[in-house]
């Protein structure tokens, strides 16, 4: 398997390399290409341009270099904002996540990603529904216990009226158990909260919450997709990220992926935004995107084109019935 | 003992040459970086980060830790020579460290802030030697009410131990919380005070504000006073240094509260600046001549520097074990880590042995040969007083426009920074102090969320910030602080037999 997949990206890496002596004057940035990210320092996004940014350079797959800039104020807002002003600047790309979509509704920032240049879809990450060690042991028990609590049921998650948030209000309709949402700053934080029992449960990504299952501090309960996690490498001593079953197959009906996508900002050249399809590819063809993928379980996905416009708009919609429906749309 | 013998073993994976050249470069680096206003530790570590990705991790992290101790060391430098703190830690070194400077006693300052910092740093590191295993475990007790206690405490003491007018001290921490609630609301996720502007949707930097506030405002004071920067030649010799040491055993008290305080907060995400300010205050308070603080005395420059640094390196320690951050630095280095492909967490310690303790001995090398270059240096940073006022001023105005620009890379920011430039001229002038200030605007919006975090998990009861012993007792240490006047007035008798007593809380 790996064998195959090191000779697949060789000789991509060959037929990439092809165009790029024959076809000199295609356009190439000259100054540093900012990966911006809409999240503070450590979290999911900040961890994946920084795994771009090696990869890369690693890989020479671009002669300018590589910085990542953190605009990850307000939420993620201030990221937002920044590739709207700069419309026309190929040098910036953001790392975008479902903020996309649930900002502009929540908070009203005048934003709309139809305003960017997509570039392309570059992974799916999942959402896991963890416990303390020491909580329920099946989902089952966990909203039994949920409902029987007579003080409020602590759910940590990142931010209001984000996609924690509205997994947990769904969560809410679909078993009639009460939660108190805990917005914290970062997955991190959350991941944190819920080993030292300050919180009963959290909805984080794999990667916010990896090191702590490995160290045996939080139980997965289960993954809101409708298909397990593909990986069966041991992550724990006894379990692999496909041992953990689906919310479905543990009778919670709920189900969510997200997005990590990449977009330059608007009315840049379309020889521009050809150029970053092709970076992006190209590194999700290395090992570090290989690597990476597999240690924090997102799902690996290459969408361009026309494929991304209709996923993307897609997405949005159904993003968008989700916050109505969980009461999160701004009036 | 089995951490002494892993220590070793540290020392061992660091004495090579290259290993060895990479920290006093990282060193130097940091220091350059610490001196420039609004550069600082994160965005030094955060430009410099990429040139390490081709290293291994132990060298790569031994460089980046070094730009860490020599940026806290290089932030004490502009604040005792002009008053800007070049590090949000190093505000409370200006309060006794620039009037010493004024005074000619810059050296002296200098020497001991930078022989503080490396106590301060020497005795975290230790901690985080030996208690490592048990400190982490204690982090994890820390949840919402336990975290606003923590805040209540440092803005309790700076009302209740102030020098200042208690009114005077309260409004200027009312407007510091006014203006840290502009921006995003975590909590509810709506806008706050954002009048529909972009530029203020990501809130008010606190560096922009700081820059403003003491550097913009000390040059426009010091124009309207035809003040010259009146350094005298500051010959720091070997005596100097030996005269500064050898006072030091006076002060074990002051040293030893400030590395109590600082370690405690670096692990409990409080951070150096709360940890500088505490330190300061708290060595006010109780000091038999507490007058003379703010007008030059030493002990003004040891209690902050020793409390910064001793938090700033604790704050490594949930960093490496929990994979928290403590400080903004903290997490760029946690970033750096996950690219080298080291995921910080409990198993660090376990399955990367080399690297932790590798990291550790670094601490101890680091901090050794950092206090011998900046000691060896003085001279050159001292000499930067002998300038003319007329020179030294528009480079302190560009390097502080540069630092306000840097740290968001906007425009906006500078408009900002002059507008508390002049806000802090008119403070100073109708004598608001700043510190208050300042502090709210950093540990405002932390210690709102959390405030707001707790009252959601206790379903709106405030008798959650008793609930267990360890939130009890810091809400009730923080309150007997705010009316310590009161009390001390009350039972002053007793109070003065207390002193000791507390001292140690």
């Amino acid at each position: 398997m790996s064998k195959s997949i090191r000779a697949t990206a060789a000789l991509a890496a060959v037929l990439a390399s092809a165009p790029i002596l024959s076809s000199a004057k295609a356009w190439e940035p000259t100054k540093p290409v900012e990966i911006v990210v809409a999240a503070g320092a450590g979290g999911a996004s900040d961890q994946m341009a920084r795994m771009m940014q090696a990869a890369i350079q690693k890989n020479s797959l671009m002669k300018a270099p590589v910085v990542v800039s953190l605009k990850g104020g307000a939420s993620g807002a201030e990221a937002l904002i920044y590739m709207k002003s700069s419309e026309g600047d190929a040098n910036k790309v953001l790392i975008a996540y479902s903020l996309i979509y649930m900002l502009p509704l929540s908070a009203k920032i005048p934003f709309n990603w139809r305003d960017l240049t997509p570039v392309s879809v570059v992974a799916m990450d999942q959402f896991v529904l963890w416990d303390n060690a020491s909580g329920a042991k099946t989902v089952k028990e966990f909203i039994a216990a949920a409902k029987a609590a007579s003080s409020p049921f602590k759910m940590g998650g990142t931010g209001s009226k984000r996609e924690d948030h509205v997994l947990t209000v769904f969560m809410e309709k679909q078993t009639g158990a009460k939660f108190s949402y805990l917005p914290y700053k970062s997955g991190g934080e959350a991941a944190t909260q819920l080993v030292g029992n300050h919180t009963e449960a959290n909805v984080n990504n794999p990667s916010e919450n990896l090191e702590v299952w490995r160290a045996g501090q939080v139980r997965a309960l289960c993954v809101f997709d409708k298909e397990r996690i593909s990986y069966k490498t041991k992550v724990t001593e006894t379990q692999s990220w496909n041992d953990i079953p689906t919310c479905k197959e543990e009778g919670l009906d709920v189900q969510y992926l997200m997005l990590r996508a990449m977009f330059l900002p608007g009315k840049v050249t379309p020889e521009q935004q050809a150029f970053y399809v092709d970076l992006f590819e190209k590194v999700t063809k290395t090992p570090e995107y290989k690597d990476y993928m597999e240690k924090q379980a997102l799902k690996p996905i290459f969408l361009k084109g026309p494929e991304m416009l209709k996923f993307l708009e897609e997405d949005d919609a159904l993003n968008k019935s989700l916050m109505t429906e969980a009461g999160f749309v701004a009036k | 003992m089995e951490a002494f013998g892993l220590l070793m073993h540290g020392f061992a994976v660091l004495m090579t040459w290259k290993i060895i050249s990479l920290m006093v470069v990282g060193l130097v680096l940091g220091i350059f970086v610490g001196v420039l206003p609004g550069l600082g530790g994160p965005n030094g570590v955060a430009i410099l980060l990429p040139l390490t990705f081709t290293m291994d991790p132990t060298s790569a992290i031994v460089m980046l830790s070094c730009i860490y101790w020599g940026a806290l060391f290089g932030g004490a430098i502009t604040s005792i020579l002009f008053n800007i703190p070049g590090e949000a830690w190093s505000v409370a070194t200006t309060f006794d460290g620039y009037p010493m400077a004024q005074q000619g006693k810059a050296a002296e300052a200098l020497t001991a802030a930078f022989t503080s910092s490396f106590i301060g740093s020497l005795v975290a590191v230790m901690l985080i030697t030996f208690l490592a295993p048990i400190i982490s475990s204690f982090a994890l007790k820390f949840g919402p009410p336990e975290f606003f206690a923590v805040y209540l405490l440092t803005f309790c003491s700076f009302v209740g131990l102030g020098r200042e007018a208690k009114h005077k001290t309260v409004i200027s921490m009312a407007l510091g919380l006014l203006i840290a609630g502009i921006g995003m609301d975590t909590v509810s996720g709506n806008l706050r005070m954002t009048f529909g502007s972009d530029n203020l949707l990501r809130g008010i930097n606190f560096l922009v504000a700081v820059i403003g506030l003491f550097g913009i405002s000390e040059i426009l004071l010091t124009m309207e006073e035809r003040l010259a920067l009146r350094g005298h030649a500051a010959k720091i010799s070997l005596r100097t240094v030996l005269k500064v040491w050898m006072d030091l055993p006076k002060y074990w008290v002051t040293l030893l509260r400030s590395s109590v305080i600082g370690c405690w907060l670096g692990i409990t995400p409080g951070g150096a600046i709360a940890a500088s300010f505490m330190g300061y205050n708290l060595a006010k308070r109780f000091s038999k001549d507490s007058e003379s603080f703010g007008k030059g005395r030493i002990e003004g420059v040891f209690a902050p520097e020793t409390a910064a640094h001793a938090s700033g390196t604790a704050a490594l320690l949930p960093m490496l074990a929990l994979g928290i951050p403590g400080s903004g630095t903290a997490a760029i280095l946690l970033g750096g880590l996950m690219v080298w492909g080291l995921n910080p967490g409990p198993l660090l310690f376990v399955e990367h042995k080399d690297f932790v303790w590798g990291l550790i001995a670094s601490m101890y090398l680091g901090n050794v040969v950092g206090l011998v270059i900046v000691l060896t240096t003085v001279p050159i940073f001292a000499s930067i007083l002998r300038v003319p006022f007329a020179a030294v001023a528009p480079m302190i105005v560009v390097s502080c426009a540069i630092g306000a620009y840097a740290i968001q890379n906007a425009m906006f920011d500078i408009w900002l920074m002059l507008g508390f430039g002049v806000v802090g001229y008119v403070f100073k002038k109708i004598g608001i102090p700043l510190a208050p200030f300042t502090l709210a605007l950093v540990l405002g919006s932390r210690a709102e969320d959390a405030f707001r975090l707790a009252m959601i998990g206790s379903g709106g009861s405030v008798g959650v910030f008793w609930s267990n012993g360890l939130v009890g007792t810091i809400t009730t240490l923080a309150i007997t602080l705010l009316f310590w006047p009161v009390i001390d007035k009350v039972f002053s008798g007793v109070g003065r037999m207390l002193k000791p007593a507390a001292q140690t809380s």
